[in-house]
C-alpha cells in the first residue's frame, strides 16, 4: 500500500547560486565609433550611457553618432567596396568570414557574458543558443561567399554594393551575424547599428573583425538612438537597408525609402499562434508553450504568444502549463540555473505591465508564475491569460514580454481562420501525432515559419521572415544570400 | 488507499513525442548544481540506493558482505546515511535479512523468474510467496514483456495485480524493462498499466538489458507518476535501475523528480536508484567536497 510508510522529513533540496564568472571579460568605460577599422570619436560629441537591466548599473558609455558620423562610416564603406572589397577573390572573402566565426568561438564566454550582462537575458541561452547560433552563420555563409555560382545557377549575381543595417536589442549578437555573414558573403560592405540599449557585443564583435584583418571599412559599426538609425535610412549612398524591428518603424522606414531604388528587407513584429490539437504529445507541447513563450523573456519576434488549445484537452494543458511555469526560476541572469532573466529595459517593462492591466481589465484571467520577484531590476512574472477572445486587445497587439494569451478551439478550420486572422504572419506552431494534419495546416496557415511539434527552432541554413505586416524578405539559408545579390545585367 | 481498477479504467494514454523528451532532459542535465545543493543531494542520493546483487555466483558470503557495506558505506567519515536496501534474489533474503538485523535498511527482493519473467503466474506467485515469507520488505517483480508486446495488456495487468495481492504487506516495485520495450510509448502505456494494477513503484530495468535507465525513459515514467497523482491525490515511487553509476547522473536525476514532482518525492519511500557502483562515485565526491581532495578509489571499499 502506497500510504502507510512512516513519512520522512521532507528535504528542503534547492539549488545553490552558481554564477558565471565576469572576471574573464573586458568592458571598456567608453566606446567610440568604428569606423574604418579605426574607433572614431563621434562628430556629435554625444555619448549615451547603457545599463545591466538586471541590476540598473551602468556598464558603460557609447558614442551616439550624428548624420555626419553615419555620413563618415558610409563613405568608408563606399571606399572599401569600390577599392578592395569588390576586387577580393570570393576565396579570399570567405577566408576572412570563417576567420571571423573563429574568433568569435574562441571569445564565446565573454561573448555571452557581455549580452547577458547587456540585454539581461540568461547566461544559459546566451551561452547555448545566441552565441554559438551567431557563429554558425558566419561559418554558414563562409561556405556559400565563394560558390555563389553554385547558389544561383545559371543567373550571374553580383553584389549590391553598400549596406545600412538596423537591429533590435532582442538577440543582439545574433543578429548582428544575421547581418553582417551574409552580407559579406554576397561581396557588399556594411554600416551596421546596433540597438541603444544592446550595442555592447556588436562593439566586441568590432574588435573581433578588426582582429581578423578585414581591410578597412567592410564593416562599420555606428552606435546610437533612432536618429542615427534614420541617418542610415536617408543616406542616399546606401544600396540596401536590411530592418528588424518593430512594425511602426519598419512602415517609417518604408514610406522614407520609396522610389529611392534602395533595395529592403524588413523583419518585423509578430503575433505568432501556437497551435495544440487533443492528439499532441501533451507534455511535450507544454515544453513547447513554454519555450515559444517565456524563451528570452518573450523578447521574441515569433514568439507563440497566442495560444490555441483544442477546447476538450484545454483545462489538462492550462493545469500542465502552470505546474510547469511555477518551476521556471527567474532571477539573477548571470546564475546558470536562471529559466527567466531580466526585461530588456524599463520602457519595455513598461510596455508589458500595460498590457497585463489591460488584459485584466478587459476581463481576462491571469496567471502568473509564483516566483519571487528581485529587488533591483527590472523583472517580469511569467504570465498567461486565459478566458480571452480574438477581439481582445493582448490577443491582437504584439507585447513582446512574457505574456501569453490562451484561446480555446472546436475544429481545424475554425484554428486556420483564427490564426490567420492578424495583420502578423511570422510564425506558427502546430502540435499533433497526426503528420496528414502537419502537412495540411503548414499549406493553410500565413505564416513565413511553421514548426512542427517544435517551437523557436533557429538554424543558418533556414529562411526566416514573414507575411503581412511581419515584413518582407528572408534572412538565413539561400534566401538570405540572394537577399544581398542582385543579377548582373 | 490505492483502489483496485482494472484495465479498462486506465485513462487514455498520451503519446509521448521523443525529440521533445529529449530536449526537456537536456535542460535538467544544464542545472548547475554546485556547494551546499550538492553536497546535500549527494546524502540524498546515499540514502535512496539499493544496493544491488543479482548473479547466479551469488553466495551467502558475498550477500553478507554487502549487507555490512549498506549500513557501514565509510565509516571513517561519521554521520553519513545508510542506502535504503539491498536487493538480492529470493535466495538470498533471509541472509540479507539476518545480516541487517537491527539496521533500517531494507531488504528488497526481485521475484516472478526474474529477469525474462518467462513463466507461469503459479510460479510467479509462488516465487513471490516464498521471497516475502522469508522476510522481504519490497518485491521487484518483471512484468511480462513478451505478452505486453503481444498486445495482451490485460494479462499483464492482471498479472500485476495478482502479484501485489500475493505481496502482502510487502512494497510493490513493477520493473518494466524499457529496453525491451523500445518505444517512449510503450514506456508510458506499461508505466499506466503498472500504476493502475496496484505497482507502489515503477522502475525501469532489470540491469540485465542495455540500454536500462536513461534519463528519457526516467522522464517518462515520472509524468505518468505526476498525471497519476494529478487525478487521485496517491503517491507512486520511482526507481531508476541500471546505468546510473556517477554521481553527476545521479543528481540531474534528482534534478528531474524534483522540477517534476516536488520536493516530496525527495526520500527513499519514493524515489530509489538500483545500482551497484554508484554508492562509492557519490563517497568519493562527499569526500572531495569535505576535504578539497579526490582520494584515491582504494580508500573506498568494494563489497
Amino acid at each position: 500500500m502506497a500510504k502507510n510508510t512512516t513519512k520522512k522529513l521532507v528535504p528542503n533540496w534547492d539549488y545553490s547560486p552558481s554564477l558565471e564568472s565576469t572576471s574573464h571579460i573586458t568592458i571598456l568605460p567608453r566606446y567610440e565609433l568604428f569606423i574604418n577599422n579605426e574607433w572614431v570619436k563621434p562628430t556629435s560629441k554625444k555619448y549615451f550611457k547603457t545599463t545591466n537591466p538586471a541590476t540598473e548599473e551602468v556598464l558603460s558609455e557609447i558614442a551616439w553618432a550624428n548624420d555626419k558620423d553615419v555620413d563618415l562610416a558610409v563613405k568608408a564603406a563606399r571606399k572599401a567596396y569600390q577599392d578592395v572589397w569588390s576586387k577580393t577573390t570570393p576565396k579570399e572573402r570567405s577566408k576572412y568570414i570563417y576567420r571571423i566565426a573563429r574568433l568569435m568561438q574562441e571569445q564565446a564566454r565573454e561573448l555571452s557574458v557581455i549580452e547577458t550582462l547587456d540585454a539581461g537575458k540568461p547566461i544559459r541561452e546566451a551561452r547555448d543558443i545566441d552565441v554559438p547560433l551567431a557563429c554558425n552563420h558566419f561559418f554558414y555563409y563562409a561556405g556559400w561567399a565563394d560558390k555563389l555560382e553554385y547558389a544561383f545557377p545559371n543567373q550571374p549575381m553580383e553584389a549590391l554594393g553598400v549596406a545600412g543595417q538596423i537591429i533590435p536589442w532582442n538577440f543582439p549578437l545574433l543578429m548582428a551575424a544575421w547581418k553582417i555573414a551574409p552580407a559579406l558573403a554576397a561581396g557588399n560592405t556594411v554600416v551596421l547599428k546596433p540597438a541603444e540599449t544592446t550595442s555592447l557585443t556588436a562593439l566586441k564583435l568590432a574588435e573581433i573583425i578588426k582582429a581578423s584583418g578585414l581591410p578597412p571599412g567592410v564593416v562599420n559599426i555606428v552606435t546610437g538612438h533612432g536618429d542615427t538609425g534614420a541617418a542610415i535610412v536617408n543616406h542616399p549612398d546606401i544600396n540596401k537597408i536590411a530592418f528588424t524591428g518593430s512594425t511602426n518603424v519598419g512602415k517609417i522606414i518604408q514610406r522614407a525609402i520609396a522610389g529611392t531604388g534602395k533595395k529592403a528587407t524588413l523583419e518585423l513584429g509578430g503575433k505568432s499562434a501556437n497551435i495544440i490539437f487533443d492528439d499532441a504529445p501533451i507534455d511535450q507541447a507544454v515544453e513547447g508553450i513554454i519555450n515559444g513563450i517565456f524563451f528570452n523573456q518573450g523578447h521574441v519576434c515569433c514568439a507563440g504568444s497566442r495560444l490555441f488549445v483544442q477546447e476538450n484537452i484545454a483545462d489538462l494543458v492550462i493545469r500542465k502549463l502552470k505546474h510547469r511555469m511555477d518551476s521556471l526560476y527567474l532571477g539573477n541572469p548571470l546564475d546558470k540555473n536562471t529559466d527567466i532573466g531580466a526585461i530588456n529595459s524599463k520602457e519595455q517593462l513598461t510596455t508589458i505591465e500595460k498590457y497585463i492591466k489591460i488584459g485584466i481589465a478587459e476581463g481576462a484571467e491571469i496567471y502568473q508564475s509564483a516566483c519571487e520577484l528581485p529587488s533591483k531590476g527590472y523583472f517580469c512574472r511569467p504570465t498567461i491569460f486565459t478566458n480571452v477572445a480574438q477581439s481582445s486587445t493582448i490577443s491582437q497587439e504584439e507585447i513582446f514580454g512574457p505574456v501569453l494569451s490562451i484561446q480555446t478551439f472546436r475544429t481545424v478550420d475554425e484554428v486556420i481562420q483564427k490564426a490567420n486572422n492578424s495583420p502578423y504572419g511570422l510564425a506558427a506552431g502546430v502540435w499533433t501525432d497526426k503528420g496528414s494534419r502537419i502537412f495540411n495546416l503548414t499549406t493553410k496557415l500565413r505564416a513565413g515559419v511553421i514548426w512542427a511539434n517544435t517551437y523557436n527552432k533557429f538554424d543558418p541554413t533556414s529562411p526566416f521572415g514573414g507575411y503581412k505586416e511581419s515584413g518582407f524578405g528572408r534572412e538565413g539559408g539561400l534566401h538570405g544570400l540572394g537577399a544581398y545579390l542582385k543579377m548582373k545585367v | 488507499m490505492k483502489v483496485p481498477t482494472s484495465f479498462t479504467n486506465i485513462p487514455i494514454t498520451p503519446s509521448v513525442d521523443k525529440v521533445g523528451v529529449e530536449e526537456r532532459v537536456a535542460r535538467f542535465q544544464s542545472r548547475s548544481i554546485k556547494n551546499a545543493s550538492k553536497r546535500q543531494g549527494l546524502d540524498l542520493v546515499l540514502s535512496m540506493i539499493d544496493l544491488t546483487t543479482l548473479e547466479g555466483k551469488d553466495t551467502p558470503g558475498k550477500v553478507k558482505q554487502m549487507c555490512y557495506k549498506a549500513h557501514h558505506l565509510h565509516d571513517s567519515y561519521p554521520n553519513l546515511p545508510t542506502v535504503a536496501a539491498v536487493c538480492v534474489f529470493p535466495s538470498m533474503v533471509k541472509t540479507a535479512k539476518t545480516a541487517l538485523l537491527g539496521s533500517s535498511v531494507k531488504v528488497a527482493s526481485v521475484s516472478t523468474a526474474f529477469p525474462s519473467g518467462q513463466s507461469t503466474r503459479a510460479v510467479k506467485l509462488a516465487d513471490t510467496k516464498f521471497a516475502v515469507d522469508e522476510g522481504a520488505d519490497e518485491i521487484d517483480m518483471v512484468i511480462s514483456r513478451g505478452k505486453f508486446l503481444a498486445g495482451e495488456y490485460n494479462f499483464v495487468f492482471d498479472e500485476i495485480a495478482a502479484i501485489k495481492e500475493a505481496c502482502g504487506k510487502a512494497r510493490l516495485k513493477v520493473i518494466l524493462e524499457t529496453g525491451e520495450l523500445c518505444t517512449l510509448d510503450s514506456v508510458r502505456k506499461a508505466s499506466d498499466i503498472a500504476i493502475y494494477a496496484g505497482a507502489d513503484f515503477i522502475k525501469t530495468s532489470t540491469g540485465k538489458i542495455q540500454p536500462a535507465a536513461t534519463m528519457q525513459v526516467t522522464y517518462t515514467m515520472l509524468m505518468a507518476i505526476k498525471d497519476y497523482y494529478d487525478a487521485t491525490g496517491i503517491m507512486i515511487g520511482m526507481k531508476p535501475a541500471g546505468g546510473i553509476s556517477t554521481s553527476k547522473l545521479a543528481l540531474h536525476n534528482l534534478v528531474m523528480v524534483k522540477e517534476i514532482l516536488g520536493n516530496n518525492w525527495l526520500t527513499n519511500d519514493w524515489f530509489r536508484f538500483g545500482a551497484s557502483s554508484l554508492a562509492n562515485d557519490v563517497l568519493m565526491q562527499i569526500m572531495k567536497l569535505e576535504t578539497g581532495v579526490y582520494q584515491s578509489s582504494d580508500y573506498f571499499t568494494i563489497d
